[in-house]
């Protein structure tokens, strides 16, 4: 096997027979590009912010029927110092809102933000005067997850987004990131059909 | 016991005050409910209230909740706010709900903290929400907004979508982050 051959397949789909010669710094080039992104792909660590009925969802994903394991994100983290995933499930109050503020700004680089249901995005149907209307007025959001509240499979798809923008950004800090990649997604029970998941995979990189 | 039996022992020892007893509903067909109401100004609160948790007929030993109407707008309202007491008796098993009207400016009733102990936070959710002032209350601070909150939200006159408290946020953007 050649070792030029195998730059554009990443580490993990070698077979045990493969093996490659190649100068150490261009190795390491390697795992930094694929390797790197592929790693902390699959091990988010959410940080699930629940206020209100999204937190319950939040819970039936991290639960064994719909299992946010199988995408490597099922450590739950309620320490914004160990977590690089924040998930805004629920309203966010006016007392809240410089809590969740404080929290963002705790959580160490690289970091993502979904913003999960209608109240976390928009302030849902409590337009009133304690509700902040959509959290992202004031904070950085990369991922919106419709529903009210979502199904479980739509925050997974929401996961799978953020799977995405890390994979082809990754471990640039969220400054570089700029604003972020406003994606929206769909549920995914509509992927069977090729022409939608190709409307869900192309927001991603528009922000590129 | 019954509630009438309880009015007719809050008449027997004031005299002088008129109570008004009503019930809290009278359904579409005309009967009313058993519960009832009585009014007591807010001068005599304290005294009417210990005499019913105190007297044996009556022994209302808790106060389930505090909270008030603004009547702004109310057709046929002759005061501002109504401050309600709702009451039971976990001997008798009875209820009885204590009105109390107040009016701008200043509106403020007596504190019941030294009847019931219990009645520390819901006199001040209700001093948060409307603005009543509480005499004698011992810590008489907002409860569910902070201090320097601009406004009584509850007040009919206050609008639903607020003044802009909702919108005076820092922006945290991912540079200051």
């Amino acid at each position: 096997m050649m070792a030029n051959e195998k730059y554009t397949y990443a580490p993990h789909t070698m077979s045990k027979d493969d093996f490659v010669t190649t100068r150490l710094d261009t190795l390491v080039n390697f795992f930094r590009k694929y390797g790197v992104n592929w790693c902390r792909k699959y091990s988010l660590w959410p940080l699930p912010f629940a206020t209100a009925c999204c937190g319950i969802e939040v819970m039936a994903v991290g639960a064994s029927r719909y299992d946010i394991a199988r995408f490597g994100a099922e450590a739950m983290r309620f320490s914004p110092r160990q977590a690089d995933l924040l998930i805004v499930a629920g309203r966010v109050g006016i007392k809240m809102m410089p809590v969740l503020q404080r929290i963002y700004k705790q959580m160490t680089e690289p970091k993502w933000v979904i913003s999960m249901g209608a109240c976390a995005s928009t302030g849902g149907v409590f337009d009133t005067y304690a509700v902040v209307q959509g959290v992202d007025q004031f904070m950085p959001v990369d991922v919106y997850v419709p529903g009210c509240p979502p199904r479980p499979e739509t925050l997974i798809e929401g996961v799978m987004a953020i799977q995405r923008i890390v994979e082809r950004d990754g471990i640039v800090s969220s400054t570089e990131r700029g604003k972020g990649f406003r994606v929206v997604v769909e549920p995914t029970y509509t992927l069977t059909v090729p022409s939608r998941q190709e409307k869900v995979d192309e927001p991603v990189g528009v922000g590129k | 016991m019954s509630v009438e039996q309880v009015i007719d022992a809050l008449r027997g020892r004031f005299a002088d005050l008129d109570f008004s007893p009503q019930p809290l509903l009278v359904r579409p067909d005309g009967t009313a409910t058993e519960q009832m109401w009585v009014r007591v100004p807010p001068e005599r609160l304290v005294e009417v209230m210990t005499f019913l948790k105190e007297n044996e007929e009556a022994l209302f030993d808790q106060l389930v909740d505090v909270t008030a109407i603004d009547y702004l707008n109310f057709p046929g309202a002759e005061d501002r706010y109504g401050v309600i007491y709702s009451l039971l008796s976990l001997v008798h098993g009875h209820r009885l709900w204590v009105k109390c009207f107040v009016n701008d400016p200043d509106p403020e009733v007596p504190s019941v903290t030294g009847v019931w102990v219990g009645a520390n936070w819901l006199e001040r959710e209700v001093y948060d929400m409307f603005g009543i002032r509480f005499q004698g209350h011992p810590d008489l601070r907002r409860i569910l907004t902070w201090e320097g909150f601009p406004a009584w939200p509850l007040r009919k006159d206050y609008p639903l979508r607020g003044q802009g408290e909702r919108e005076q946020y820092e922006v945290v953007t991912r540079e200051s982050a």
